[in-house]
Formats: structure tokens, C-alpha cells, sequence
């Protein structure tokens, strides 16, 4: 089995009141290419943070362990770097940014990626037909490309912005951070189809959820029960359906 | 600290001209100079801002005539690329003095133009005897242009430009505009001040807008003076009933700056906007002062200035509004904010509300931060280089003053002066930071 993302021995912590509080304590975990992986697990287990120590958020200090990307130390490279290899992670609270034009934020970002990639520029016309194209999949309307970034979206529109940049800057990896949360039921519909819409055998996910419904649309390869900053299981999806039923009570007490 | 500080600055540097004036006004002026001298920040208004810049000098007239082709190819490099902005009727002064060759002879229909040494009118607005700096203008005025808009007049957009040309260090220029618009009438006014090959001058504007009932006067203006120049403008607005004036300042340029305004609304349900932003580095001073009095009632006025302070740069606003006892239904509002990117970079504050109205809506706020991080890694996880993101940044925070300016085509100069600036400025100060 060939390996997109490999993490061996994770540990990070965050800075609390100055003292560093340890978060991640030995994530182990493998992602094959074009497969979808699924993380669930109780609040504060350290879901949230692996997604962002993968994007290389620097609030984060990674005190053990490794993450290869492609075979290449991910963790020595810029969060910038990251997106250019490959890794999208869709942020459970998408950031508000005023006065930068939705439009503009994902012609740059989109060109910032491919000349990363030695991929030529889109220029305006090219950059609206694709962006076009990729709002209407997920039935977007058009001003929202001309409002500022997130600013006064609705939660679940936020969240679409989410899977149009996702779309726009074809990853291969895409890391998920509870992008279902708070969305209703047909929102959830279009944001999965956004997801499948990307399934090629170049493009793996790393879905974080709490819900079996956003699973259901999505089929998971694999699915990884995290509890108290490791994994603690891994399975099919049947571990998905059982977590839905009985909770996580049974998993943590054979962890502990 | 312990040193006594003068209670006024020496008027050496312009001595010699101050000397030498003629006529009521200038002489007025001069002996209000004479009994003040310049503001030193033992003068309230002026606690923030030091002229000690202008000291230890002796200031000469700017010399008459300009190199003419020298003075076309630095208009083609300072006005805006903008083709619908090239074709707008423009006046032009170089050297603080009015050049006829290069302004626009055909203006709009009801609207006039006469340049001030040909009809010298100081007119009523300006208070030479309270400001010391208007007094300098008015003691030393040279020229400048008076514009005047007939009633029921949209006379659209003119572009205003002072140009420093190939001026050596010690020279001061002190052109004094008024702008004249009749009941109903419209203009908008695009006010550059730039430099071409020009060293450590001195531009000394004023300007007196008188804004009858019902006319709407819109006022931008890109200051970006040569690096030494020290730039000292004052501006008086006289709004009537259900009149606006609108105005907007960007300041990018000079070593020590100061754009002082003093609006009055002296007519029922007019509105004022003064709103600006400045985009300093290295140890450049850049001062927005504002006096925005209410003298009758239902009367608006908005204000918000946003700075962006890199290196050891610093700011200074002063904002004071005055709701006089008669302006009932008053609705103001004032912010200033600053967005700090070196530990050396400064902000001064002072807002100020004086209220003799019981029946008023009147707010204020300020604050000061760095660039937000999780707006910083959000731009980066998306594939954007630090350096480009913090320019985003820079640029987003600035944007939405500009866009609080109504007309679309005078927003999109501005845009385009700001996205100039910050590709030059911003990448070079981050990186050095």
C-alpha cells in the first residue's frame, strides 16, 4: 500500500498560560491515495488540532514523531508550501476577512498555488469560467464572489466557501475539520456532493466529524476513532455506524 | 522634558518674506504671525506635531517658471492610469503657482476657474488669526485656484494637481484655492500633491470650500509629497442646509504631514464626511486633525481614519466634534484606528466631543492591533505567500475607508494610489522588519 500522508509518533502542544499543554500524545495514522478516511471521537480529543498542525499552524509546537507528505517532511514546510503540495484543510469556523473581495482572495490563492506548481496563471476570463462553473455545482450565487470573504455569510454559506476554495485549488489532500457542522439537511447534500465531485484516485480526504450522515453521502475507506490525542481504533465504516449507535464510552474505556 | 520649551517656534525661516508683505490680509496675517509665532506643541492643537522640522532654516519663494516638457512627463507619471481619469478636466499648479499650459482651458459648462493672483480673494472662511499655519498662507500666498460652480450645476470631476518640480531644498510654496458651489450644484475635486526630482520643500495649502443649500461637494486628495517635504494643508468647509461635503485624504508621502479640517455646518440636515487613511513608514509623522462643528440641527457627520504604521512611523489624530446648543438631532460618528507592524510605530489619539445639545446621537471609538493571525494563517493555508498575505492584509484594512467614498470613479484612484503605495512600501518594510 503506497502512502500519501504518513504520521508516525505525533506529539504537539499548545502554549496555556505559559506552560505547554500536550495535545497530540502519539498520533499514528496512513492515508492512501484516492481513499477517504474519517476521524471521529469525543470533544477535546485532538481532532481539530491534527488538522491544524497538517496545515502548519504555528501556534502549534510539534515536540515528537513525523508527517510525510508524498514521502516529503511536511512539517518543515510553510503552511503556504503545504497548500502548494497538495493539502486544503477546510476550517471548521472559516475566517471573516474585510475589505478583501471574495473573487480576488481565491483568483490570488489559485495563482499563488499554480505558480507553485509551475502551472500557468489563470488569467481573469479563465479564472471566472472556472469559478463559475465550480459555484453553480454548488449552487452559490454569484454575489457571494463579490462580497468580502465570509464576512455576513450564513453558516452554511461559509461552509460552501469552503468546498468552492477547496474545488478551486485542487488538492490531494483534503483535511475536513467538521465542515458538516451546522448545516441543514440540503446544505449538507451540496457540500458532500462537493467532496465527491473531487474523488479521483488523485485525491484522498481526511474527513473530522461527528455525525454518521455527512459519512453516509461520503462512503469512507477507512474510519479512525481518536480519543485523548492518539488513535486509538481504526476500522471500515462499520465503526462509524457503531459510534452512531453506542457512543464512545465502550472505545475510551478499552483505551484507558 | 526639563528644558523649557519655547512657547513659540522662531519665525527666522520666513522672516525675510514676512517682512516684506503688502495688502490688509497679508499684513493681518503677518502680524498675527508675529505676535504667535509658529505652533510649537505648547499650542494644544499642536501637541502631537512638532514644526521644529522647519527650524534652523531660511525658507525662499519657489522660483517662477518650470522646465515645460519636464513638467508633462512627471503629469503623465503621477496622474492616475485610469483612461477615464486622464481625459477629466484638470488644473495644475507648479511650484505652488498656477500653470496655465498645462491645465484644461475647456471646464465644464457653469463651471469657472481663475487662478488667485489674478483676482486675490482670501474670502471669509479661513481663520489666519487663530491657525498659525493660514496665517503663513495668508501673510505669503502666491497663487492657487479659485473655483466656482453655478447653481444647479453637476459639473463632475476635476483633478487638482500640485506638483513640486525640480524644487531645491528651503523652498515654500503657500497656494491658497477656494472652491465656490451655488445652490443644487455638484463637483467633485481630485486633489493631488506630488514631486518630481523636487528635495526638502515646504507646501503650505489652503483651501475654502463654501457649499451653498443643497450642493454636494466631493473632495479627495492623494497627498504624496517628496520624502522630505513637510506638507501642511488646512482646509475650511462651509456647509448649507442639505448640503454635503464629502472628502477623503490618503496620505503617503512627506517626512511630516498635517491635513487639518474645519467643517461647519452651519445650515439644518447637512452632511459631513471627513474620512481618510495614511500608509507611513521609516520615521515619517503623518497628523489628521479635524474640527467638525454642528451649528444647526439634524445635521450628519461621519468620520473614519484608518492608519497603517510600519518601521519608526508615527500618527496623530485629532478629532474634535462640537454639537453647539442649537444642533438638536445631531448624529455623529467618528473612529480611528491603527494597525501597528513595527514595535517602534506610534499612534496619537485624541477625540474630542463637545456637546451643548441635549438631543444628540454621538459616537466614538478607537483601537490599535497588529494583523490578525488567524486571518494571516487562513491567507497562507491557501497557498498565499506570507509576504503577499500581510500586503492583503494591509491593503483590506485600508480599502474599506476608500470604499466609504461615494463616487465609484474617485474610489477607484484611490484604490489604485493605495495598491501603488503598498507595492512599494509594504514588501520593503516587512521584509527589513
Amino acid at each position: 500500500m503506497s502512502e500519501l500522508l504518513k504520521i508516525s509518533g505525533l506529539h504537539a502542544s499548545i502554549d496555556a498560560d505559559g506552560a505547554p499543554k500536550e495535545i497530540l500524545r502519539g498520533v499514528d495514522l496512513v492515508i492512501p491515495p484516492g481513499e477517504v478516511h474519517a476521524i471521529m471521537g469525543p470533544n477535546g480529543c485532538g481532532k481539530s488540532t491534527l488538522s491544524y498542525v497538517l496545515a502548519g499552524r504555528e501556534d502549534y509546537e510539534v515536540t515528537a514523531g513525523s508527517a510525510l507528505f508524498k514521502g516529503e517532511d511536511l512539517l518543515a514546510m510553510e503552511p503556504e508550501e503545504r497548500a502548494a503540495a497538495g493539502i486544503f484543510l477546510a476550517f471548521q469556523t472559516p475566517v471573516e476577512l474585510p475589505g478583501v473581495n471574495n473573487a480576488n482572495f481565491l483568483r490570488t490563492a489559485v495563482n499563488a498555488v499554480r505558480r507553485a506548481r509551475n502551472a500557468p496563471e489563470l488569467d481573469a476570463v479563465g479564472f471566472l469560467k472556472a469559478v463559475r462553473a465550480a459555484t453553480k455545482n454548488l449552487s452559490m450565487a454569484d454575489d457571494m464572489l463579490k462580497r468580502n470573504v465570509n464576512v455576513g455569510f450564513s453558516g452554511g454559506e461559509k461552509k460552501r466557501n469552503e468546498v468552492l476554495q477547496m474545488t478551486m485549488l485542487q488538492p490531494t489532500l483534503a483535511i475536513l475539520d467538521e465542515t458538516d457542522s451546522g448545516l441543514d439537511v440540503d446544505a449538507l447534500r451540496i457540500v458532500a456532493e462537493g467532496v465527491q465531485n473531487l474523488r479521483s484516485p488523485d485525491f484522498s480526504a481526511l474527513v473530522i466529524t461527528h455525525h454518521q450522515k455527512l459519512l453516509d453521502y461520503l462512503g469512507p475507506d477507512r474510519v479512525h476513532v481518536m480519543a485523548k490525542g492518539r488513535v486509538i481504533r481504526s476500522g471500515g465504516p462499520e465503526l462509524a455506524k457503531q459510534i452512531n449507535e453506542e457512543g464512545y464510552a465502550a472505545f475510551l474505556k478499552e483505551a484507558a | 522634558m526639563n528644558a523649557i520649551a519655547p512657547i513659540t517656534l522662531s519665525l527666522e525661516p520666513f522672516a525675510a518674506r514676512l517682512s516684506d508683505v503688502k495688502g490688509e490680509d497679508r499684513k493681518a496675517a503677518a502680524g498675527a504671525l508675529a505676535r504667535t509665532g509658529l505652533p510649537t506643541p505648547r499650542v494644544e492643537a499642536w501637541h502631537y506635531t512638532n514644526l521644529r522640522a522647519l527650524s534652523g532654516r531660511i525658507f525662499s519663494d519657489a522660483p517662477v517658471g518650470f522646465d515645460e516638457s519636464a513638467a508633462q512627463a512627471a503629469l503623465a507619471r503621477i496622474l492616475p492610469p485610469d483612461a477615464a481619469i486622464a481625459a477629466l478636466p484638470r488644473l495644475v499648479l507648479v511650484n505652488g503657482r498656477f500653470a496655465p499650459s498645462l491645465s484644461s482651458t475647456d471646464l465644464p459648462e457653469g463651471v469657472s476657474c481663475t487662478s488667485f493672483v489674478q483676482s486675490p480673494d482670501f474670502g471669509i472662511l479661513a481663520s489666519p488669526d487663530r491657525e498659525g499655519m493660514v496665517a503663513l498662507n495668508t501673510a505669503l500666498a502666491d497663487d492657487g485656484v479659485q473655483v466656482t460652480v453655478a447653481p444647479g450645476t453637476q459639473a463632475g470631476q476635476v483633478v487638482l494637481v500640485s506638483l513640486a518640480l525640480g524644487t531645491e531644498s528651503d523652498v515654500s510654496f503657500h497656494p491658497r484655492h477656494s472652491i465656490t458651489l451655488g445652490e443644487e450644484a455638484s463637483l467633485s475635486v481630485i486633489e493631488i500633491a506630488a514631486s518630481e526630482n523636487a528635495g526638502a520643500y515646504l507646501h503650505n495649502p489652503v483651501l475654502t470650500c463654501a457649499i451653498a443649500e443643497k450642493a454636494h461637494l466631493t473632495h479627495v486628495k492623494i497627498q504624496q509629497e517628496a520624502e522630505n517635504a513637510v506638507h501642511l494643508a488646512t482646509v475650511y468647509a462651509d456647509i448649507a442646509v442639505r448640503a454635503a461635503y464629502d472628502s477623503f485624504t490618503l496620505g503617503l508621502g512627506s517626512v511630516l504631514a498635517r491635513h487639518e479640517v474645519h467643517a461647519t455646518m452651519h445650515g439644518d440636515h447637512a452632511a459631513v464626511h471627513v474620512n481618510g487613511a495614511q500608509l507611513l513608514a521609516a520615521s515619517q509623522v503623518g497628523d489628521i486633525t479635524s474640527v467638525i462643528a454642528h451649528a444647526a440641527p439634524d445635521c450628519i457627520s461621519r468620520q473614519t481614519v484608518r492608519n497603517v504604521l510600519s518601521d519608526r512611523a508615527r500618527a496623530v489624530f485629532q478629532g474634535k466634534v462640537l454639537v453647539e446648543r442649537v444642533a438638536q438631532k445631531t448624529d455623529g460618528y467618528q473612529m480611528n484606528q491603527a494597525l501597528l507592524l513595527s514595535p517602534s510605530a506610534e499612534i496619537n489619539a485624541k477625540p474630542e466631543l463637545e456637546i451643548y445639545a441635549d438631543d444628540v446621537k454621538c459616537s466614538h471609538g478607537a483601537t490599535v492591533g497588529a494583523l490578525d493571525d488567524d486571518q494571516l494563517f487562513y491567507l497562507r493555508s491557501r497557498g498565499i505567500p506570507d509576504d503577499q498575505a500581510r500586503q492583503m492584509l494591509v491593503e483590506a484594512f485600508l480599502v474599506e475607508t476608500v470604499d466609504l467614498v461615494e463616487d465609484e470613479a474617485l474610489r477607484t484612484v484611490l484604490h489604485q494610489a493605495l495598491a501603488a503605495a503598498l507595492s512599494q512600501r509594504v514588501g520593503a518594510a516587512e521584509k527589513t522588519a
